[in-house]
């Protein structure tokens, strides 16, 4: 399959008055053609880091990109200038944010919003644009889009603002959308309309989708691959049947134990993973989440381990895959349910 | 929105009646009366009073006298030889109109432009010189700078001429004696706006959509960070009209001021009525302009109170 993009061993750091916070540490991982690869973890591993270095919308001071490479069409995107990036943002590789209540400009129409990048990336004249707007918002399902599209964004709901948000980000026909936690501010019925949306406008327009989020039900809707990470380091990635069902990691265990299911009983607790990640300001020598590990040992806080292969596609970076390390079954709310 | 229009006019009128009549009822308590300094027989002064009206009592000369404002007439003046008060406002209003304006807009214009170049550089040399000129400019009484414009810029340096009212020259420096105070503050509002205003989301959105720099600060950030700085253009505007009092006597502008101060000494009941109500007017349209312009930029503002 095509690689959209490639992520090789990026380490993006911010600069700050108490010292250097190494916020992702050597993250890899690849993006195919028309799949959907979903990046999950909790607050603070870096996941939102990494999306918005892709986009490179960090401001640099205070965040730099200390090392690693981000092919994208045959282009390192650590490389290019600001005037090269502005023709990559909006129409090769789209972004749709978090709260869609902040992302959308408060004095400007939807449409104005919507032919802004239209009119930038595709020399659209102003009727050109409005027409594509028109037609944009009524492929993410708003209703007479031909009235709403002089309306105001105050006048939008949540969920129809994130369906605007998705017109925007799909106007020029990206190559790559990341969605960084698109449905975490929506309501639930409302969270299942826009994933559902965004499941279908995949198949139309054939884009290729990194979704940043913690909600592994969303994940297991339409992922096709999952990339886990923890304290700024990918720690397991596969397809999403392999994370789901025969995680590796201790941590991917934890997560997975830790998500309600409708099969469980109501006797059975939710098992939250014990501690908190460690500080990134100075990040641990060995495993980071060894301290949180029940099945730590004494290498674990010594050495990072190196990313082993279970399959060829499921990797993971645990010392528990080294051929001496001692056969630990996980436990039995992490895996089943097939 | 017509019906929130309608009701701030309502209220502007209502306004306006109060203003006069407290004026009203404030200048017949003040001592004396026009004719007090003249020389004149008491039968020609009792004449003259009968002239004006005067010689009425309190309560008719008022309506009387609510009846002609409403239809437009502000009476005659009482010392200047029976002139039409209208006709002296109008003619005092050109100098002043014009330098009040011309000081507001140098001070927007100014004040913005400052206040976004030292948001975007924040703590710059730009940035810190902006917040001590701000500090001056609104520690420093405008009549005090006119004076050190008129002095320095124009008897000193001879740049431009420091008083009087001939061509176009002469309305610089009372405009920009006028829009120090402007310029600081819109300046400060505007710089603090700004930096909130480019930590939205939507400014990361319109990033992720490609737009250059340029295009993202001035469609996306300067109007988000305008709204406040239209709030405050009504005061300012306020303490310019009546800043210009001060300032044009200080560059021997024969405009309103002048007007309003004479009309005082003289107790010239008729100007003193005149220049207060067109003052009130003046003011009042000022706020209620803002509160329209408010609407304008910010689009929630225009909906609110008004059904769909």
């Amino acid at each position: 399959m095509a690689k959209v993009l490639e992520v090789r061993d990026l380490h993006v750091s911010f600069k700050t008055y108490n010292g250097e916070v190494q916020a992702v540490r050597g993250v890899s991982f690849d993006v195919n053609k028309g799949e959907t690869v979903a990046v999950v973890g909790e607050s603070g591993c870096g996941k939102s880091v990494t999306s918005q270095t892709i986009m490179r919308l960090l401001p640099s001071p205070p965040s730099m990109i200390k090392s690693g490479e981000i092919m994208f069409d045959g282009k390192d995107l650590t490389k290019l200038d600001e005037k090269q990036l502005e023709k990559i943002r909006g129409a090769e590789i789209a972004m749709i944010f978090q709260d869609p209540m902040t992302s959308l400009n408060p004095t400007m129409t939807v449409g104005g919003q919507i032919t802004e990048g239209l009119m930038k990336h595709q020399k659209m004249s102003k009727e050109e644009a409005k027409k594509k707007a028109i037609e944009m918002l009524r492929l993410v399902g708003i209703p007479s889009p031909e009235s709403r599209i002089s309306q105001y964004p105050h006048q939008f709901s949540g969920g129809m603002r994130q369906r605007a948000m998705i017109a925007i980000a799909l106007s020029c026909a990206p190559k790559l959308l990341i969605a960084d936690e698109p449905t975490t501010a929506l309501d639930v019925t409302i969270q299942a309309q826009i994933i559902d949306l965004m499941k279908e406008l995949q198949e139309k327009v054939g884009t290729s989708i990194i979704l940043i989020t913690h909600d592994l039900g969303v994940v297991a809707d339409i992922a096709d691959r999952v990339v886990v990470m923890y304290a700024g380091k990918v720690v397991e990635s596969g397809s999403l049947d392999e994370v789901f069902y025969q995680p590796k990691h201790p941590y991917t265990w934890g997560l997975l134990a830790s998500m309600p299911r409708l099969d469980q009983s109501s006797d059975q607790d939710l098992q939250p993973i014990p501690g908190s990640p460690p500080n990134l300001l100075n990040p641990p020598k060995g495993c980071p989440f060894a301290a949180r590990c029940k099945y730590a040992m004494k290498i674990c806080t010594q050495e990072m381990p190196e990313t082993s292969d279970v399959s060829s596609t499921h990797r993971v970076a645990c010392w528990l895959q080294h051929p001496m390390a001692p056969k630990v079954e996980p436990p039995a709310m992490a895996v089943g349910g097939e | 929105m017509l019906r929130y229009t309608l009701k701030r006019l309502g209220y502007m009128v209502v306004t306006l009646w109060v203003i006069i009549t407290a004026t009203f009822v404030m200048m017949k308590m003040l001592p004396g009366d026009p004719l007090k300094s003249e020389k004149v027989p008491p039968e020609v002064r009792a004449q003259i009073l009968k002239q004006y009206g005067l010689d009425q009592p309190l309560p008719v000369q008022y309506v009387k006298y609510l009846g002609n404002v409403v239809q437009g007439d502000l009476g005659k003046s009482l010392s200047f030889d029976g002139r039409s008060v209208t006709d002296m406002i109008l003619e005092g209003f050109g100098p002043s109109a014009f330098i009040g304006i011309q000081g507001l807009l140098f001070g927007t214009v100014i004040g913005l432009i400052l206040g976004s170049v030292s948001a975007l550089k924040r703590g710059s040399l730009i940035d810190n010189a902006s917040t001590f000129f701000a500090v001056l400019g609104v520690s420093i009484p405008n009549f005090v700078m006119a004076a050190l414009l008129s002095y320095y810029v124009g008897v000193v340096w001879g740049i431009l001429p420091p008083g009087l009212w001939e061509s176009y020259e002469y309305s610089i420096l009372p405009s920009l004696a006028l829009s120090f105070p402007v310029i600081a503050q819109i300046s400060r509002y505007t710089r603090t706006e700004m930096v909130e205003v480019l930590d939205q989301d939507y400014m990361k959105t319109a990033k992720a959509k490609g737009l250059e720099r340029s295009a993202i600060i001035i469609r996306h950030a300067l109007r988000n960070a305008l709204i406040p700085a239209v709030t405050i253009l009504g005061p300012l505007a306020i303490n310019i009209i009546t800043g210009s009092l001060v300032v044009e006597q200080i560059f021997a502008i024969p405009g309103m001021g002048e007007l309003f101060v004479t009309s005082v000494i003289n107790n010239d009941y008729t100007l003193i009525m005149g220049v207060t109500i067109f003052y009130s007017v003046l003011i009042v349209g000022v706020i209620f302009l803002v509160d329209l312009l408010y609407g304008v930029i910010d689009p929630r503002i225009r909906l609110s109170g008004a059904k769909e």
